[in-house]
């Protein structure tokens, strides 16, 4: 690793002073991406700001009937915690389907948000790659790139997000709660992370020096009919080539509200409300949940290896629908299920 | 080359003086942690006090920022139970239980667990006295190598008190993040099977 300084801090306010306070810094908490990184060289921060002591652990309720998870709450102790397995099992299980039980340890709410894509040329610094040196090229777009974007990529870049959690948030209408140094304000999650165009190098729209506090969920949680689709290249510890977040709301066996949320496709959680807007009123058959994939990857481009996620995303569409419109699951929700 | 000499006053070493070891001295046998000059460095290293309970003993060590908690254990507490794989959260052969939560120790700066209980491999059973895990991986010969084990174990004792894994199927799915190049993983899932059923009946 490059050499760097470290502080502490103990909260959020302090926090956004030190960032200001030293040039090239970086806010750790879990650090299983950050520090991966910067063994890489591809992050080499002259300063890390340690956040462990700051006391945004919390798993709360909101006076809305909603839920609010604190940035560093962990991976494990947010998808196991009672009230999102009884009230958000969709979240439960999706951050339970990606990485290990160690790193669902210590990995945090906030961190999943941050963590940057694992396209093999952004870590590869013998390659271009216009995320990591803007200007310097894409590498995957005529290299290797079985695991890159099929939709909302460009021509600067076409990595994928790797998160899970990320997909149900998106699905979930989660919000971002953020602290800066011009003070708090909220993201909706769909306007958090960002896609490429000429600006890969930016994954999200924090401004310099914001820090994540909390993601909030509101009151619905789609409880009784959801379910997250990963599919993968292993049976665990593997990021999703594709995977599909859906919930449904039913009234008998006709849709009156309907999520869909795509993984491992694009520079972000995928999601377009035309194509749930398609679903509502029809009923839970396989020729309506078809029209909807068909409708979400109607701009999807493969770039060769990748060509394959373009059938296997509608098709993992129709079969997560299905999942979700099937009996109600009940809150227990394990990954493989 | 002569391994009596510990010090490198007589000049037939290459080692650096104690006093040149700013990153504080490797407290365990012949090893030398690296001197700010095998960084390029001219100016010293910004060392912090860093105090971890490292199975149940309280020790402080001086240690550069970017030491991890692996290097920490291994460099400076001398534990070399706990192992050093991929080095990139991927194997799972660092894993430490940290307030008795399992985490990769090679992922964590040993600065970031400042006051932590740390319970490594050496920490969970004696030669003269296994633990129940340490036990089982002995009766059903769950190791090749051995590389992996130490590891292995202490995944396996965090999954047993995470309580989350009961059938086959869920310790195979929680025991994901420890490889091993053997594939001694029938034996390992029997061996982690037997103490989770032990401990559940």
């Amino acid at each position: 690793m490059h050499p760097f300084s470290y502080s502490s801090v103990n909260d959020a306010a302090a926090a956004v002073r030190e960032q200001a306070t030293h040039s090239h810094s970086t806010f750790i908490a879990g650090g299983t991406n950050l520090l991966d990184l910067m063994k890489e060289n591809v992050a080499r921060p002259a300063h890390l700001i340690g956040l462990n002591q700051l006391p945004l652990a919390f798993v709360e309720d909101t006076p809305e009937g909603g839920l609010r998870l604190g940035a560093l709450a962990t991976n494990a102790n947010t998808a196991y915690h009672p009230e999102v397995e009884k009230r958000y099992p969709l979240l439960s299980q999706a951050i339970l389907s990606g990485a290990t039980a160690q790193l669902r340890n210590m990995a945090t709410n906030g961190g999943n948000l941050m963590q940057r894509t694992r396209c093999y040329y952004f870590y590869d610094l013998t390659t271009p790659c216009n995320k990591r040196e803007p200007g310097s090229g894409c590498s995957a777009l005529g290299g290797f790139n079985r695991i890159h974007a099929i939709l909302g990529a460009s021509e600067q870049c076409i990595a994928t997000h790797p998160s899970d959690m990320c997909v149900a948030l998106t699905a979930l209408d989660a919000l971002v709660c953020v602290q800066g140094p011009q003070g708090e304000r909220v993201l909706p999650f769909a306007d958090f992370h960002r896609l490429p165009g000429s600006t890969p190098h930016q994954d999200n729209n924090l401004k310099p020096g914001e820090l994540i506090t909390a993601l909030e969920l509101p009151k619905q949680g789609f409880a009784q009919h959801y379910h997250y689709l990963k599919i993968r290249d292993r049976a665990s510890y593997a990021f999703a080539l594709v995977s599909i977040a859906a919930v449904l709301e039913l009234d008998g066996d006709t849709i009156t509200e309907a999520r869909v949320a795509l993984g491992g496709v694009a520079h972000k959680p995928w999601r377009e409300r035309a194509a749930e807007e398609l679903l509502i009123g029809q009923p839970t058959t396989e020729a309506t949940f078809t029209k909807a994939a068909s409708y979400l990857l109607r701009g999807a481009r493969g770039y060769g290896h990748n060509d394959f996620k373009i059938e296997l995303a509608k098709r993992g569409i129709v079969r997560a629908l299905q999942q979700a419109a099937a009996e109600p699951r009940g809150p227990r929700a394990l990954p493989w299920a | 080359m002569n391994d009596d000499q510990d010090s490198p006053s007589t000049g037939q070493s290459t080692l650096p003086a104690a006093s040149e070891i700013t990153a504080a001295p490797a407290a365990f046998g012949k090893y030398r942690a690296p001197t700010r000059a095998a960084f390029g460095l001219t100016s010293p290293v910004e060392t912090s006090s860093v105090h971890l309970t490292i199975n149940g003993q309280p020790r402080e060590f001086h240690l550069a920022p970017w030491t991890t908690l692996l290097d920490a254990l291994r460099l400076y507490a001398g534990l070399m139970g706990t192992k050093k794989g991929c080095d990139h959260g991927q194997c799972g052969a660092c894993t430490v239980l940290v307030n008795g939560t399992r985490i990769n120790s090679c992922l964590t700066l040993a600065v970031m667990q400042q006051g932590q209980q740390i319970t490594t491999i050496e920490g969970l059973g004696t030669a003269t006295s296994l633990s129940a895990l340490q036990q089982a991986f002995i009766d059903h010969d769950a190791f090749q190598c051995g590389y992996c084990t130490p590891g292995q174990i202490c995944s396996a004792q965090g999954l047993l008190y995470e309580g989350k894994a009961h059938t086959e199927d869920e310790i195979r799915e929680q025991m994901s993040g420890n490889l091993c190049r053997c594939g001694a993983y029938v034996n390992i899932l029997a061996a982690v099977k037997e103490v989770v059923d032990a401990q559940t009946a």
